[in-house]
């Protein structure tokens, strides 16, 4: 007999494959068999060589990662209405890989014996199987390989290519297409079409001062705005950007990413001072590799919805790893992830705000506060971020932050659909507390400047990290600045800032040892953020500001900042910045291994060289503790 | 009469005495032996006296598996009806649903129940609710140990005094939380599944070894 639940797994089941070739009835049959079955993040559903279930597993929610055993390579990820785990059924073999959950999933449990029937009585179920099953003789485990029949292919596969960006020089052309500033643009635009070219460069003395492209010809000339008969120079980009001819993938993409531009001209020494000898565009990079920033990028720019972004946000976790695995220093690798991340947030922004009836009644800011505000959010950890809308009347007021409110936890919802843990202190924008006006914010800031009790200051700390990801960044200017107006007239703040900075646990015990939790769900465990992490983040914090210094946020470059207005402790504060990238570069290998955050660190997991490194970043943390407990007379407070 | 109440023979059936029978085993320590019953009742009201229960739904959970055949789904026949909320629950005096006498549907969840760890939202609820019903029909109340999810999930939060919290979380709050489809909300059952993965999704954050962590 039928129930609510069985219903329920009938009604998924029927959007998928195979089972929407089957009959209601059936289905329903097959639905009462079902197993529901919840898997934590990291749980084995089966293992590799293990015998075959007596079910095989539909993807209800969640995700489920297929590899090799004791591999970290991901050959797969099942997402919602996937089926896995057939095969070695209807085959009577052992599994092939190992299946484990990829994150909080929600499988069902299909009985073959009760699916064998259907499916041999069925004939689309069968060519269902058939296909799916001769499309994968080959190699079927290869990369490509999907528990996915009809050969649907999902966008996530093109990121799961292991080829990883590497540091070797790429490849470009170095038959230049050139033309003199006073060259006619009908003349250019024939050679360009001549040669098959996107862009051509602009020389004066043998030397590139410009470049005009497709898009320049579409924007100035298609447009009506200068004449075919105009020259060269009236339409070129100038000064053009210059790399040195040694540049690798990885420099490049950055240098495109940063720059917004499409090509980059390579000369002899990098200045445009020297004769160029190749152009670089976007699409030579793009066929250099499969797995790369400027393609993931594109992608997110691409989605349409959230399920497609948590996808491609499979793909940037695959690169990190890559990235990792390769030793690519860690100052880069933060910028390009967080640069993705930034982009995901964005583009979750622009999909939420195009599903919302009304548009903003007034501009608003989208902050990204904590982790990500520093850029320093590698892995997906929590979301904290905050709305700042423009001053509106009194009576409008609650109105305006309804609006806010609704927009915020659509946001917050579809950033947690693609893989942005909600914040479980709810310092998110669909709170009220974190949905201002400028002129509210300005005084919710300044009470916690002039009260800093420990709450306050745990607020400021983490909301003055605040970076704009979406929106008017003057509001957030205006901001800043009315804080540090605040902060310089009552410079007993930053003591408390100070303070606050001093409160985390120690990391290592009398003996150098590491001290470990001493109980909770984390005994034995070493608390790396709250550690080691913390102190020094907080630190580059309360000596920043203490510059009134808002435009820098990342940890590292504080530091490297600081290291450049403070000559006298520059030693102190490069070892400072090199302690956070190699604390942050921990944690993020940690958590790739163990699909996690990273945060909690089992020491006897650890070999040697590792806990020589982290004990080194000890000293450090220590050191920069003494000097701003000096420095802030944090000793008076305590008095 | 209470000094001599005690002395009453009791007359209880022998369903009541083959449930208490199962209270005499101890239940296993850890988490994942347990069986978990989550249930939820769809009512006429609030009142525990003046009210009645229409539909009783639970599923089991063992070692987080739900196997769906398991799980328990009954209508109850009215004779107290209350026009207002049967139009919440869709469930109306003579539905189509086949239903059962009061007795009768108490009795079959007493055989389900067994001496298991009932979980519900709000579940003191639906374990006084059933507690009247046992009473109307004149035996004792039940014996199961309980767990409420919403304050389950609030031992999940973190502890500020500054980000105010709320004070109540209702079902939807959860559901909405854990992105779980409300498509079932107000069928007993449905609501019982709800309340299964929010349960499991909590008891993932909070990690508990053995089962006195939890009830404790």
């Amino acid at each position: 007999m039928k129930n609510t639940i069985s219903e329920r797994i009938a009604d998924f089941l029927k959007n998928y494959p195979p089972f929407n070739a089957m009959e209601a009835k059936q289905l329903e049959q097959l639905s009462l068999e079902v197993i529901i079955i919840h898997k934590e993040t990291n749980t084995l559903v089966f293992s590799q060589n293990e015998s075959p279930h007596e079910n095989f597993y539909v993807v209800n929610k969640g995700a489920v990662a297929l590899s090799k055993a004791g591999s970290s390579q991901i050959l797969d990820i099942c997402d919602e209405g996937d089926v896995f785990g057939l095969r070695p059924l209807l085959a009577n073999e052992n599994y092939k890989l190992e299946a484990k959950a990829y994150e909080e999933t929600i499988l069902y449990a299909i009985p073959i014996k009760d699916f064998k029937p259907l499916a041999l009585e069925n004939k689309r179920i069968g060519n269902f199987l058939i296909e799916s099953f001769a499309s994968n003789t080959g190699n079927p485990y290869s990369i490509k390989h999907r528990g996915k029949l009809y050969g649907a292919s999902s966008d996530s596969n093109q990121y799961s290519s292991d080829k990883i960006l590497d540091l070797q020089p790429i490849k470009y052309s170095t038959d230049l297409i050139t033309c003199k500033e006073g060259t006619k643009i009908k003349t250019i635009a024939n050679k360009m079409t001549k040669h098959n070219v996107s862009c051509i460069l602009v020389e004066r003395d043998g030397l590139p001062v410009g470049i005009i492209t497709d898009k320049d010809l579409r924007k100035k000339v298609a447009t009506g705005e200068f004449p075919i008969t105009a020259t060269a120079k009236t339409i070129m980009s100038s000064p053009i950007i210059t790399y040195p001819k040694e540049l690798t993938l990885a420099q490049s993409q950055m240098a495109m990413m940063k720059s917004n531009i499409s090509h980059l001209i390579l000369t002899e020494d990098g200045t445009t001072d020297t004769k160029s000898l190749g152009i670089l565009s976007k699409h030579d990079i793009m066929v250099a590799v499969g797995n790369n920033p400027a393609v993931l990028l594109r992608a997110i720019k691409r989605a349409t919805d959230a399920k497609r972004l948590r996808g491609i946000r499979h793909g940037i976790m695959n690169l990190l790893q890559g990235y990792l695995d390769q030793n690519i220093p860690l100052g880069l690798v933060s910028k390009i992830i967080s640069e993705l991340n930034d982009a995901s947030t964005k583009q979750v922004i622009q999909l939420a705000l195009s599903k919302m009836e009304e548009e903003p009644p007034v501009q608003f800011t989208w902050l990204s506060m904590g982790s990500q505000g520093r850029g320093e959010q590698l892995l997906n950890t929590d979301q904290d971020n905050a709305i700042i809308f423009e001053d509106v009347s009194d009576e409008k007021l609650e109105e305006t932050r309804g609006y806010f409110l609704k927009l915020g936890e659509r946001i917050s919802k579809m950033l947690n659909t693609i893989g942005f843990e909600y914040c479980p202190a709810d310092m998110m924008a669909s709170n009220r507390s974190w949905c201002h006006s400028l002129s509210e914010w300005k005084q919710v800031t300044a009470h916690w400047i002039h009260n800093p009790g420990p709450d306050e200051i745990l607020l400021s700390s983490i909301f003055f990290d605040y970076n704009v990801t979406y929106g008017d960044k003057s509001l957030a200017d205006e901001l800043s600045h009315s804080i540090f107006d605040h902060a310089n007239h009552y410079p007993q703040f930053f003591t408390h800032l100070a303070s606050g900075a001093l409160q985390n646990p120690s990391p290592s015990g009398f003996f150098r040892d590491f001290l470990v939790e001493q109980d909770g769900e984390h005994k034995d465990f070493f608390d790396l953020k709250l550690r080691a992490l913390m102190p020094i983040i907080d630190a580059a914090r309360v000596l920043i500001l203490s510059h009134s210094i808002k435009s820098i946020n990342n940890t590292a470059e504080r530091y490297e900042k600081l290291a450049e207005l403070e000559p006298n402790n520059r030693e102190l504060y490069l070892a400072c910045s090199y302690a956070s990238k190699a604390l942050l570069k921990f944690r993020t290998r940690q958590g790739l291994l163990h699909n996690d955050s990273g945060r909690y660190i089992a020491l006897d997991k650890l070999n040697k060289e590792e806990k020589i490194k982290l004990k080194r970043t000890f000293k450090t943390v220590k050191e920069i503790q003494s000097l701003i407990e000096v420095r802030f007379q944090v000793k008076n407070l305590m008095r | 009469m209470w000094p001599f109440s005690k002395k009453k023979p009791l007359e209880l059936p022998d369903f009541w005495w083959a449930y208490e029978e199962h209270f005499k085993e101890k239940l296993p320590e850890d988490i994942r032996d347990n069986t978990f019953v989550v249930l939820d009742t769809e009512t006429t009201g609030f009142s525990f006296t003046r009210d009645r229960m229409l539909c009783i739904g639970a599923l089991k959970l063992l070692d987080n598996n739900i196997v769906v055949k398991e799980s328990f789904e009954v209508y109850i026949q009215q004779e107290h009806y209350d026009s207002e909320s049967a139009e919440i629950h869709g469930i109306l005096k003579k539905s189509k649903k086949e239903s059962i006498s009061e007795l009768d549907a108490l009795k079959q969840f007493l055989v389900y129940a067994k001496n298991h760890i009932l979980v519900g939202h709000h579940v003191m609820f639906d374990v006084n609710m059933i507690n009247a019903a046992l009473k109307r029909n004149g035996l004792p109340k039940l014996k199961n140990k309980t767990l409420d999810t919403e304050s389950l999930y609030i031992r999940t939060l973190l502890i500020s005094t500054v980000v105010q919290k709320k004070e109540r979380y209702s079902l939807d709050d959860l559901a909405k939380k854990f992105s779980i489809s409300r498509k079932d909300r107000h069928t007993a059952l449905g609501d019982a599944f709800i309340t299964a993965i929010a349960f499991l999704r909590t008891i993932e954050k909070l990690k508990p070894q053995k089962l006195k962590d939890l009830l404790g």
